[in-house]
């Protein structure tokens, strides 16, 4: 085993273990955000697109780069616009109960 | 020392997306968690333009353009009801993009290429065009343009193994002999079918399971790319997409009590054979104004809104009844099941959009203990998540499946369109229950009719009676 592909594979086991601890603590509350931004997230591979989008080697290169660089900067500016929107609608109460039903719905919480 | 900072600035994005994803455990932290993965993101694509590898910016800045322009609206003005199928098309288009640069890729590498680069970007392709078109089915399936239903035909299993098994096996001739480029467009038309044969035998109900399955595909996709390139960021990214994909589809599937075998390969809710018998069974039925006295005679209520509230647009209409019960002093709380709505946490965004507070969205470990004490459940479109027949009967094909208690509650008000089954096809016990009375019509309206007898009714009595 070369050792990049060692170094990478240490990488990606423990990155998908930080993962795994990370993202369980995300509540149930905010999966779909979660979901939009680790799809945010994983638009990195619009580094990927680009590299190969401005490498110059040939025709395809640019073409299929440029192609996937559309489609990872739209996910990338959509992703994190909608987790924003999403997040910026949950609220708390924003005070506790009226003082007219003191006893009843007392036991909120 | 220009490719140290670029290192170094990877680095700090691959840590700035950790943390994002950590803030993202509480509500009070989470755009804080965006922003800071917009820090992380906007590093990345600075770092990775000033490489000396890119050398035209021509085709690249018309596309990242373009992708703004088509990221913005599909940012902003999507429904809330349309997030699962937004996040669907986003799933297709990380795919393609992984898929398109490691096509372009196979055709630059080999046939020089090392074992391990075949390998991954095999993978990385193979998983780049399956979830494509898996995902642009799932969008068209969420959006209504495709069928619904599952389509299942009789060896359906085998046949989509077989088409699976055969890329796979392709992927491995070309490991072995990398110089057999003619391969390349026959494993990636095989992918892009198996894609689409994935996902047309899943079924609605199952759509949070699967969009959770192929947001892991994407994050492994671009996962594998990493590998490709050597870029420790893509591989960092792409394992953290994978892993949160992979935890939301266990959870989606304990949620139905069910493994990953079945949801792919299983046959569920695929023909209603137990509803028809059971329609002529006797139920009892209540009008809005009936019950709004019985709500307003309640201390304490528990609204379980299911898909059905969503696809009736009723969640702004709830939150106004849950409002003007809490003040008639209802004590009112929502009950939302893991697999409520089109995706992982569907139900959520949609009540917080109608503006329900956060703190009064209950889950279901949280809320089971407490319907016994519950004087009135009223479920809004929810069938098969508060089934008993889930806890007693086990024939039923959801038995098993983690439910809302909601028939231990006092009493039951079910708020339904028709006597029909729901995605199971199953027949529900609860609607049949001497203290379950069903208030028939569209969700919208008649929870808007019991808003307004609710208004008629004079002041509630002070507490104490």
């Amino acid at each position: 085993m070369s050792e990049i592909l060692e170094s990478s594979l240490y990488i990606f086991v423990l990155a998908s273990f930080l993962g795994y601890a990370v993202i369980t603590r995300v509540p149930g509350l905010l999966h779909t955000p979660l979901m939009s931004l680790t799809n945010a997230l994983s638009a990195i591979s619009l580094v990927g697109s680009l590299l190969l989008a401005g490498s110059g080697q040939s025709t395809m290169a640019t073409i299929l780069g440029s192609v996937a660089v559309f489609c990872a900067m739209t996910n990338v500016v959509s992703g994190f616009l909608i987790t924003d929107r999403m997040l910026k609608m949950f609220k708390r109460r924003e005070a506790p109960k009226k003082a007219d039903a003191p006893t009843e719905g007392a036991s909120a919480r | 020392m220009r490719d140290v900072i670029i290192s170094l600035a990877y680095l700090f994005a691959a840590g700035c997306f950790v943390l994002a994803l950590k803030w993202l455990s509480h509500p009070t932290t989470a755009r804080r968690g965006v922003r800071t993965g917009e820090v992380g993101m906007a590093v990345a694509i600075v770092a990775t333009l000033l490489k000396t590898e890119i050398v035209e910016f021509q085709w690249i800045a018309i596309a990242l353009v373009l992708g703004t322009a088509l990221g913005i609206p599909l940012g902003l003005l999507v429904p809330m009801t349309a997030v699962p199928q937004r996040t669907a098309l986003s799933h297709a288009f990380g795919a393609l993009a992984a898929g398109l640069v490691g096509t372009a890729e196979l055709y630059l590498r080999t046939p020089d290429i090392d074992t391990t680069t075949m390998v991954a970007l095999g993978l990385e392709v193979v998983l780049g065009f399956l979830t494509f078109t898996g995902s642009l089915m799932a969008a068209g399936k969420l959006q209504g343009i495709v069928r619904d239903r599952p389509w299942i035909y009789s060896g359906q299993n085998l046949v989509n193994l077989g088409i699976l098994a055969s890329a796979l096996v392709l992927v491995g001739f070309l490991v072995v002999d990398p110089s057999w480029t003619a391969l390349f467009p026959v494993i990636i038309g095989i992918s892009l079918v198996y894609g689409v044969m994935l996902v047309i035998r899943i079924g609605g109900a199952d759509m949070p399971t699967v969009i959770s399955l192929l947001n892991s595909f994407a994050g492994l996709s671009a996962s594998m790319m990493g590998f490709v390139l050597d870029n420790k960021l893509l591989i960092i990214a792409g394992a953290l997409d994978g892993s949160s994909g992979l935890i939301l589809s266990i959870i989606m599937c304990k949620a139905m009590n069910r493994s990953f075998a079945n949801v792919l390969f299983g046959g569920f809710g695929a023909e209603d054979t137990t509803a028809a018998a059971a329609e002529t069974r006797p139920v009892r039925s209540v009008d809005p104004e009936e019950t709004s006295f019985l709500l307003d005679a309640a201390r304490s209520v528990v609204i379980v809104p299911g898909y059905g509230m969503a696809a009736a647009q009723a969640q702004h209409k709830v939150r106004e009844l849950s409002d003007t019960l809490m003040k008639r002093g209802v004590d009112v709380r929502f009950a939302i099941h893991p697999v409520a709505g089109r995706m992982p946490g569907h139900m959520n965004v949609l009540l917080a959009e109608a503006n329900v507070p956060y703190d009064q969205l209950y889950d279901l470990d949280s809320i089971n203990s407490e319907f016994p004490q519950t004087d009135i459940v009223l479920v809004i479109g929810a069938n098969d998540v508060v089934n008993p027949a889930a806890r007693t009967d086990t024939t039923s094909p959801i038995y098993g499946m983690p439910i809302l208690d909601v028939d231990q509650a006092a009493s039951i008000i079910v708020v339904k369109r028709s006597m029909r089954s729901g995605f199971a096809g199953v027949d529900n016990e609860l609607f049949y229950l001497d203290k379950t009375q069903m208030l028939f019509g569209d969700a919208k309206t008649v929870v808007g009719e019991v808003i307004e007898e609710l208004s008629k009714l004079p002041a509630r009595e002070v507490a104490g009676v």
